[in-house]
């Protein structure tokens, strides 16, 4: 491979190819491939784009369309920890305001913006499906947060390093 | 395996497995302790309780005695982490890890009932211990949730020993692909993703048309901020959406479905993954199902976040890996789905309720609900109401039913000011509608929609422009932009609201909000868009007092709306 | 047929019409802005809407099949409003800089707000920011004036292939652009202005050199000439008003003269001039084992569409300069010093059909004379808005001739305007100067006309020449697989960039459709028929031009000044 400047990085290069593989031609594929991209890089950078572009035979232009569509893709890296504030009707009733406020005062971000040292990224989302909680948020994707209150957030945060 | 009997005889050894749920004593198991694993149970950390539960059985000695079973949604999220103990089919709430020595060493050893973790009606001095007897419980009707109590989701044996894939068995050796059709259409199933259109008669157009092959598509892109059900139904009970799919391949002559499940939903996702995967290993998906040549299974597509993406024809157009653009009907899905061929869309609750229709009969399912809605509902219950969680009702039962005695009332003592349904999509019923039963059309004479299920309770602190504004601000957020009615119309509306909600609004903004929605209610591409002014049509047709005071009086009543100066 | 009823007339129409299509069988006109017939049919712009009876929502007329029984009204009260309030809608967020707009007086969205009486704009909210993307030397995208119709997307990935453009963001955040908001100029875009061809409003346009030209020619010291396109001719009238398919010649030679060029001459004159240089690489290829099938070079769209996408196939590209590049070079050469003129104060301009000629004259190796050969390209459509801005009435001016000698052409010459006319051209000459024979019947009918790709088989002598002829990128894609899959066993292949031609090239009057496509190729072959001279290698001022200057074709003055090079670009670079 010849060295060049665009970011891109050998071994992530090679892992990525084998996520393509199964879809090589198949622009299908396109949404699946970019799902897993993210979870391998962490964001969508060009190269990465470019790399599943010529793999799955598609243009640049396809690929920028779809990543820019879906509210999952992020084009540009995001912290170790994303915490995801449901903006859903139940919570929203319920306190996604204070939430978010709490969160800001804590982290000193907006939604869509990383800490500077990289620990959280903060983004709203609609509706989590944990309306019995609310208000709610999820870390990682995985971790919901219920029946928040601002006096409790700050623990919560101490979890994730 | 390859044969019916094979199911039969797994069937028969599980179902005397798992008596001791139907309340039958076990000579060698002391309990079943059924604990839910609903997504807001695990929030609630309903699995440190497990663990604990798990200690304490091993401290007792009498691990290999009781069975620790994590179930589905349950539906009281605010009660959680809830467990069922059985046989005596007690239940408990609000559980902590600390509790677990007292349900192990006094329930299940001694046999006497932990007080103070039993559920008690509100306002009533004594707990109710039996789960059959709680009102919340006693008032529902569960078809789509059927195994929820009963079965451990990651078991097929569990499935099957409640009649799971029967159905399946009897589509593909007793009847011919018209009469299950037939028996679709008969037992007048409406389309539960909101739009309420008969099942049967779209199964039969997929069928009629030409094209092959022809796919089957569950919609699981459960989008409507304030609905969870199809979450529930994937991560309580994986298989009945993989049967009602693989019914609908034998009736329209399809090999290939697909689930779309949003990318907010792991757990669903791992639930439904490895439930694919053991009907795959037990011969239910695949070549050759049960022996009859018949084959058929099922992919995962992951949406990537997008709420327009559960209008039929987006969906369609993310599952070919592109943008989740609208295009316009006709063609219908059922002549043109996915990749341009005969597609079957059916939402998850939908898919749900179709074994039950093939097993038992048309006749019986259609027996419950009302003329011209059957069957049961299941709703998403929230906002400022006692009980928030899963229920699942009868078509027909009133608002007033499910918000007061099943949802156990306003909290707080505050009056109950109106209930949103249908989501972006839906409107906001007020207390004089109470007791309209909750139906396809009678909903739909309010200006509100059945739409998913997403039930949010309002009370007399909820400001209904705040509302209206908060539905737009989704809207305007997940338009997907190809028409202009709803990318700039649903802004432009935004925007008015925004004024009128900062106190800046003018004479004359009420009726120019009813004229653009009016107009992109009528011009709109999609269902999203041609829905999206609903929730500000009906607070305006119901509370329209609100938006005059925001704009004449410069006041918010409810002191919600952040006013300007 | 389908049996329906639009504003209560009957209709009769076959099966998959649209309303849209079955209303204007009947004269019922339904405005449209997305629209445009056979490339984009989405529905998205919802100003098409009409009311079917007993349908829960209005109707778009431009997808809606008709169906039997079927009653449609398109103008009732209730109908006219929502267009309206749509519209009202759109222009709210829309810059409203029309006058100032290159597309004033010739904008769809202007047409529709005129038509519709609107007089007031209600809604004062946010508006579409997104920069302006001035980099490329053919296009100006102004993504503000956008109303996401989504043509120039549709015409540039299914007719050119190109996929320069995508819908970006979703919403009211949704943008037409190439990925990461990249310049046209630093990427694939090939330059032929297609999208602004269709666009219906001022979002993307051509890059207007007027003012250059007009200071050239405010300029003593300069000695302004132009040359003119092949297929100027028979647009030029469109530009200023005249019905499609008006031939313009004279007039335009006329009018030119009236803004002051020193000299008029004719693209013409070199595309003669091609035939003899290209005629003569082809033989040469044939008879040493070169490669093979050659594919014309005259198209600078089609040329960097072949760096981009096909670098692998460009020894197949004739190494021939396109027509105006050839003729830059002359003019600064062989016309400099036959008329005595330092080439240094010789201002060279081109009216083309085309908006990657704008492009073509500034790639570096397009100065062989010393100088940048030509020096600015104006478009049919700039040199229309330069008569108008001069007053003239040059609808009826005295028909003039073109100057001498670089003026002098043949019909050969004049039919490099329409899909299959180099090819033909070439034949015609190929033909004679193979065999020696006079050709009996010099109309090759086979190259004619819009089909994507025309394929013949022509008997020279000896040899049957195998031929294929595209217009559309995403024709010439077919042609070029099968090359690369080593399938295509052609000597001479022709390819246009665009649809129908140079005479449908970016740089056309708006509108350009296929009707009028086929009406500036009708007059294309009218004009060919009236000249007295129609075979390239008959030209006197060509043959003149070997015999004082050039030698002979393929000789070492030709290879310095009318061949050329060309370089690998590839994708996503």
């Amino acid at each position: 491979m010849v060295a060049c400047n665009c970011g891109c990085d050998d071994e992530l290069t090679k892992q990525l190819d084998k996520i393509i593989d199964p879809y090589r031609g198949n622009p299908g594929g396109l949404i699946q491939v970019l799902t897993k991209a993210q979870n391998l890089v962490g964001y969508l950078p060009k190269w990465v784009q470019i790399q599943i572009a010529e793999g799955l035979g598609v243009s640049l232009q396809e690929v920028f369309g779809v990543i820019t569509f879906y509210a999952f893709f992020s084009l540009i890296p995001r912290g170790r920890h994303k915490i995801s504030v449901c903006a859903g009707t139940a919570c929203y009733v319920k306190g996604t305001k204070m939430v978010l406020k709490t969160l800001r005062e804590l982290l000193d971000i907006k939604p869509g913006q990383t800490t500077p040292d990289s620990r959280f990224t903060l983004e709203q989302v609609r509706c989590i499906g944990a309306c019995g909680l609310a208000p709610a948020m999820i870390i990682d994707g995985k971790d919901v947060h219920g029946r928040l209150e601002p006096e409790i957030i700050p623990g919560v945060l101490e979890q994730y390093a | 395996m390859k044969s019916l009997d094979e199911l039969a005889k797994i069937k028969e050894s599980r179902r005397a497995a798992l008596k001791i749920r139907e309340g039958v004593p076990s000579a060698t198991e002391k309990a079943h302790v059924m604990m839910c694993g609903g997504a807001g149970c695990i929030s609630s950390k309903c699995l440190e309780v497990v663990d604990a539960m798990k200690e304490a059985l091993s401290k007792n000695g009498i691990a290999e005695q009781v069975q620790i079973i994590l179930t589905g949604c349950m539906g009281p999220c605010d009660m959680g982490p809830v467990a069922i103990v059985y046989p005596d089919a007690t239940f408990y709430r609000r559980l902590k890890p600390k509790d677990a020595e007292a349900i192990v060493e006094e329930h299940i050893m001694k046999g006497n009932l932990v007080q103070r973790l039993l559920y008690r009606a509100p306002g009533a001095k004594e707990p109710t211990p039996k789960v059959t007897d709680i009102d919340l419980f006693a008032k529902q009707k569960k078809i789509v949730l059927r195994n929820n109590f009963y079965i451990d989701p990651t078991s097929i044996e569990d499935y099957i020993a409640n009649d799971g894939y029967a159905a399946l068995g009897k589509a593909l050796t007793q009847m011919q692909p018209a009469e299950i059709i037939e028996e679709v259409k008969k037992s007048g199933l409406r389309g539960r993703g909101g739009a309420g259109f008969s099942t049967g008669m779209k199964w039969g157009f997929t069928a009629a048309a030409s094209g092959s092959p022809k796919y089957v598509v569950c919609n699981g892109d459960e989008g409507d901020p304030g609905a969870f059900m199809d979450r529930s139904v994937l991560e309580g009970d994986p298989h009945s959406v993989i049967e009602g799919m693989a019914i609908c391949g034998r009736a329209i002559g399809a090999e290939q479905g697909y689930v779309y499940v949003r990318a907010e939903y792991p757990l669903a996702i791992e639930r439904l993954d490895y439930a694919i995967q053991k009907a795959r290993e037990n011969g239910l998906l695949g070549k050759d199902i049960l022996g009859t040549g018949f084959n058929f299974d099922i992919e995962i597509r992951i949406g990537a976040g997008a709420f327009v993406c559960g209008e039929e024809t987006a969906l369609l157009t993310s599952i070919e890996g592109k943008r989740g653009e609208p295009r316009p009907r006709p063609p219908f899905p059922a002549n043109a789905g996915v990749w341009g061929k005969p597609t079957v869309l059916n939402n998850v609750e939908t898919w749900a309720n179709i074994p039950e229709i093939i097993l038992k009969g048309a006749a019986a399912y259609a027996a419950i609900g009302t003329e011209k809605s059957k069957g049961t509902k299941v709703f998403a219950l929230a906002g400022r109401i006692n009980n928030t969680g899963i229920i699942e009702v009868p078509m027909g039962t009133t608002l007033r039913e499910i918000v007061f005695e099943i949802g156990g009332g306003i909290p707080r003592k505050k009056a109950f000011k109106a209930v949103q349904t249908g989501g972006p999509s839906g409107g906001c019923i007020p207390a004089d509608y109470l007791d309209t039963p909750v139906d396809y059309d009678s909903l739909g004479a309010l200006g509100a929609i059945m739409g998913s299920g997403g039930m949010i309770v309002l009370d007399e602190d909820s400001c209904m422009v705040d509302i209206a504004k908060f539905f737009l601000d989704f809207v305007v957020d997940e338009s997907c932009g190809k028409c202009s009615p709803c990318r700039i119309g649903t802004k432009r509306m935004y925007e008015i609201l925004d004024n009128i909600s900062k106190g800046k609004g003018k004479e004359g903004d009420i009726e120019l909000l009813v004229e653009l929605a009016t107009t992109i209610k009528a011009t709109a591409l999609c269902g999203l868009g041609q829905t999206a002014p609903n929730p500000v049509l009906s607070t305006i047709r119901y509370f329209r007092k609100e938006y005059e005071e925001h704009i004449r009086d410069k006041k918010c009543a409810c002191n919600v709306c952040e006013l300007e100066e | 047929m389908i049996n329906l009823t639009i504003d209560n007339q009957k209709v009769a129409v076959e099966a998959g019409t649209t309303i849209l299509e079955a209303a204007r069988k009947v004269g019922v006109k339904i405005p449209t802005l997305c629209y445009l017939k056979d490339l984009n049919v989405i529905g998205a712009c919802r100003i098409c809407m009409v009311e079917v009876q007993g349908a829960r929502t209005f109707i778009p007329s431009c997808v809606a099949p008709v169906a039997e029984g079927m009653v449609v009204r398109t103008n009732t009260p209730a109908v006219i409003a929502a267009r309206k309030l749509v519209l009202e809608l759109i222009l709210s967020d829309h810059p409203m800089e029309c006058l100032t707009c290159l597309r004033n007086q010739n904008c769809e969205l202007q047409d529709l707000a005129k038509e519709f009486g609107i007089t007031e704009v209600r809604f004062d909210g946010a508006k579409t920011e997104y920069p302006i993307d001035d980099s490329s030397p053919s296009i100006i995208r102004d993504p503000r004036k956008c109303v996401l119709c989504r043509r120039c997307m549709s015409v540039c990935t299914n007719v050119q292939t190109v996929q320069a453009l995508c819908a970006e963001n979703r919403g009211f955040d949704t943008l037409i652009a190439p990925a990461f908001n990249e310049k046209l100029a630093n990427m694939e875009c090939v330059n032929c202005g297609q999208c602004s061809l269709v666009c219906p409003t001022g979002a993307i346009v051509e890059r207007d050199d007027t003012a250059k030209v007009w200071a050239a020619l405010a300029d003593p010291k300069k000695h302004v000439v132009v040359q003119t396109a092949p297929a100027t001719r028979v647009q030029l009238g469109e530009a200023v008003g005249a019905e499609p398919g008006s031939i313009f010649t004279g007039q335009m030679v006329a009018g030119l003269r009236r803004l002051g060029f020193d000299k008029v001459f004719d693209t013409d004159f070199t595309a003669d001039l091609t035939i003899l240089e290209e005629g003569n690489e082809l033989l040469q290829r044939v008879t040493t084992g070169g490669t093979l099938p050659m594919i014309t070079s005259c198209s600078p769209g089609w040329i960097k569409f072949c760096e981009h996408f096909y670098p692998d196939l460009l020894a197949h590209l004739s190494t021939c300069k396109s027509p105006q590049q050839m003729f830059g070079a002359l003019a600064k050469t062989y016309y400099a010093k036959k008329a005595g003129i330092d080439p240094a104060d010789i201002y060279c301009v081109s009216i083309m059909p085309c908006t990657a000629k704008k492009y073509e004259c500034r790639r570096p190796e397009m100065n062989s004379s010393g100088y940048q050969d030509v020096d600015v390209v104006l478009t049919s459509r700039e040199l229309g808005r330069m008569f108008i801005q001069a007053g003239l009435d040059t609808t009826n001016l005295p028909e003039e001739e073109y100057d001498e000698p670089l003026g002098i052409s043949t019909g050969a010459g004049e039919i490099f305007g329409a899909s299959g006319g180099v090819m033909e051209a070439a034949l015609r000459t190929v033909y004679e100067v193979v065999t020696g024979q006079t050709l009996e019947n010099i109309d090759f009918e086979v190259c004619r006309g819009l089909t994507g790709v025309k394929e013949a088989t022509v008997q020279v002598g000896d040899l049957s020449v195998k031929v294929a002829i595209t217009n559309g990128l995403g024709n010439a894609r077919k042609v070029l697989d099968k090359i690369r899959a080593g399938e295509a066993d052609y000597h001479f292949i022709e390819v246009m960039c665009c649809p129908g031609g140079c005479i449908g090239g970016g740089g056309s009057p708006i509108p350009t459709n296929t009707e009028i496509r086929l009406k500036r190729i009708d007059a294309t072959y009218t004009e060919d028929e009236r000249m007295v001279l129609r075979k390239s290698h008959e030209n006197p001022a060509v043959t003149a031009l070997y015999e004082e200057f050039l030698e002979k074709p393929l000789g070492h003055k030709s290879h310095e000044l009318l061949h050329t090079h060309y370089t690998p670009r590839g994708v996503n670079k």
